[in-house]
């Protein structure tokens, strides 16, 4: 069994810290997704589970140890970097071989498990080239098959997939999580692609500046936000956000050209003529049948996808996109009104960013 | 070339044609005269066509040396090779290590050192070289071998070579080999010393020519004949005074100290232009 807890860690360098307490328990066979901007601190978490960067307060503890200070050799980790960080003067074999090597198991023991994970990779043909020799996607695929002969209790990977072109990278992505529901180890993986997050995960930490904003299944994430952040950042493309007044009763909420939207929020009764941010993802925006009651926005740029399209235009001081249907008549410069049902409406504080709604 | 005009290409090999032969007479010339006998080479003009002294000239100046007092060429041969593997190999077994500290460690007054090590560049071999000898001779390194290398071992030229060179090293390599569980001995001699080969050769090609043509401290270090590097002996043949030089075995003696220099560079070309254009990917 091999959990990973992380309990109040900090980081800091010199006086600046980077990691603002962070709490968090990763159940063992979990596939943990660590998502957030660039700069949130989430490639340094990585690094702290790993043993590359010191911890500087609180705890991380795998399968039940804790392992503060414990070297990244000793940890039963296995990293998969960004750049493969593969030994180029190594031919495939002897990469994958190299830990194991120093760990001095036996030669027969060693061959087995190479030879096992370049089936499963299927590099079998390649274990005599070296890494200059290899398409980019074979590199990742021998960065992988390093960390899969140390037979680790919990997986890293460090943004593995960002050096590969669109289509190989969604083809990892596949690969990988296989490998992890074949493997039965926990793995934690870094991204900043939200794709990535919502597809691998059974679990998400959404980060943002050295705090988690929100710890829960992708699903979880995606339907409650948790902040304005997370509704920003998870979800393509973002969600759309528009300042108003909570009317009397709690009810409805004004925006600012006096268009009245009914909420079906009973928490807001008490926050009436309070000022709040109001979120519609743009896949929960329609064409409304008649202008009563939904909200006006000018079209100014058209996306067409394929399967829908974007209209993008600005209410009040906001922009706002609406992902309609492939057939919709939306053209720049039409007027167009649009509609949500009272549901799929999210509150957030104007001030905090934080969830008001349920 | 950037245009293919045919007075160009006659006119380019016009001039390195030219440069060769100006290069490349003088030592012709050292060459014809190995071959000839004494009387030969003293007759004015001198013959520009190769004698039958040939193996005579070479076999005697390699065992019996060119001069009365003079010690053969191949114990000459030997003190100069042994004094310049010494000191090429030293130098890249210091700076290298030096430099490996500099690089991946984080030790009170780390730019201090490397400063130190910097600053030496700037003092040119004279300026030290008393206070050196003083050092070598108080610990009893005349005429040595310890003595010719030791004193020429450090190179601030070469840890900073070397230097460069790790940083190019990425740093996610580094923690690659933390996580395989390499510690700071292994990853020296299991990635970087691989990884630098090629830098190693194209340096060993530049110092072994820099310690085989070491004049001014061999000179100063050894009084005794048994100990005179190639260099050294050519020039006291030069400077026999009472007697008659003997050209012909002078410049066989010549043509031995440039042959080793010449065969090194030749044979090892290939990994010198490697080593200072690209490095492994």
């Amino acid at each position: 069994m091999a959990e990973v807890i992380i309990q109040d860690a900090t980081k800091s360098y010199g006086n600046t810290q980077v990691i603002h307490g962070l709490n968090c328990t990763i159940d063992h066979g979990e596939f943990a997704v660590i998502v957030g901007p660039s700069g949130c601190g989430k490639s340094t978490l990585l690094r702290m589970i790993a043993g590359l960067e010191r911890v500087t307060g609180g705890t991380i503890s795998i399968g039940g140890e804790v392992m503060n200070e414990r070297e990244p050799k000793d940890r039963n980790i296995a990293m998969v970097f960004q750049n493969y960080a593969l030994y180029p003067h190594m031919t495939v074999r002897a990469n994958m071989s190299y830990g194991l090597r120093i760990a001095k198991l036996p030669k027969p023991e060693i061959e087995r498990r190479v030879q096992e994970a370049a089936r499963i990779l299927q590099l079998a043909d390649f274990l005599d080239r070296r890494p200059g020799q290899l398409s980019g996607g074979q590199r990742q695929r021998v960065a992988m098959g390093r960390a899969i002969v140390r037979d680790p209790a919990v997986f890293l990977f460090d943004e593995p997939l960002s050096n590969l072109d669109a289509k190989l990278r969604v083809q990892m992505r596949i690969e990988i999580r296989r490998l992890h529901n074949s493997l039965d180890t926990t793995s934690v993986y870094v991204t900043h692609d939200q794709v990535e997050a919502m597809t691998l995960a059974d679990r998400l930490i959404v980060m943002n500046g050295g705090n988690a904003e929100q710890i829960g299944t992708p699903l979880e994430v995606y339907e409650h936000p948790a902040t304005t952040f997370v509704a920003g950042f998870i979800g393509s493309p973002p969600m759309n956000f528009v300042t108003g007044q909570v009317g009397n009763g709690g009810t409805s909420v004004t925006l600012h050209d006096g268009l009245q939207v009914a909420v079906s929020d009973d928490t807001l009764a008490a926050m009436a003529g309070q000022t709040v941010t109001l979120g519609v993802r743009p896949e929960h925006l329609q064409l409304a049948a008649s202008p009563e009651g939904a909200m006006p926005m000018t079209v100014d740029l058209v996306e067409a996808l394929g399967a829908d399209i974007l209209a993008y235009g600005q209410v009040g001081q906001e922009q706002v996109i609406a992902r309609l249907p492939h057939d919709a008549a939306v053209k720049i410069g039409d007027r167009i009104h649009l509609s949500f049902a009272a549901s799929q409406v999210h509150l957030f504080d104007a001030t905090s960013g934080a969830r008001l709604s349920p | 070339m950037v245009e293919n005009n045919r007075l160009l290409v006659i006119f380019s090999h016009t001039i390195l044609i030219l440069s060769v032969i100006v290069l490349a007479f003088p030592i012709y010339v050292v060459f014809v005269a190995s071959t000839l006998t004494l009387p030969e080479v003293l007759q004015t003009p001198m013959t520009l066509l190769p004698g039958r002294q040939l193996i005579d000239n070479y076999v005697t100046a390699l065992t019996e040396g060119a001069g009365a007092s003079s010690t053969a060429v191949w114990r000459l041969l030997l003190n100069t090779l042994i004094m310049a593997l010494g000191i090429s190999l030293g130098k890249i077994a210091i700076s290298i290590i030096s430099a490996y500290a500099i690089v991946f460690f984080r030790f009170p007054l780390r730019m201090f050192f490397f400063w130190l090590i910097f600053v030496t560049l700037m003092l040119p071999v004279e300026v030290r070289i008393v206070p050196t000898f003083e050092i070598a001779a108080a610990l009893n390194l005349l005429n040595s071998y310890p003595g010719l290398i030791l004193p020429l071992i450090a190179s601030a030229t070469a840890t900073f070579f070397f230097r460069q060179f790790f940083m190019t090293i990425p740093d996610e390599l580094i923690e690659a080999a933390r996580v395989d569980g390499a510690g700071p001995i292994r990853f020296f001699f299991d990635m970087v010393l691989p990884l630098s080969k090629t830098n190693i050769a194209a340096l060993f090609v530049i110092l072994f020519i820099f310690g085989w043509n070491q004049f001014l401290w061999p000179l100063l270090i050894t009084t005794d004949p048994a100990f005179d590097t190639i260099i050294i002996a050519l020039n006291r043949l030069l400077r026999a005074v009472d007697d008659q030089v003997d050209w012909p075995l002078v410049m066989a003696t010549t043509m031995m100290a440039m042959i080793v220099p010449i065969l090194v560079v030749v044979l090892m070309q290939k990994w010198f232009v490697k080593g200072l254009i690209e490095h492994e990917k």
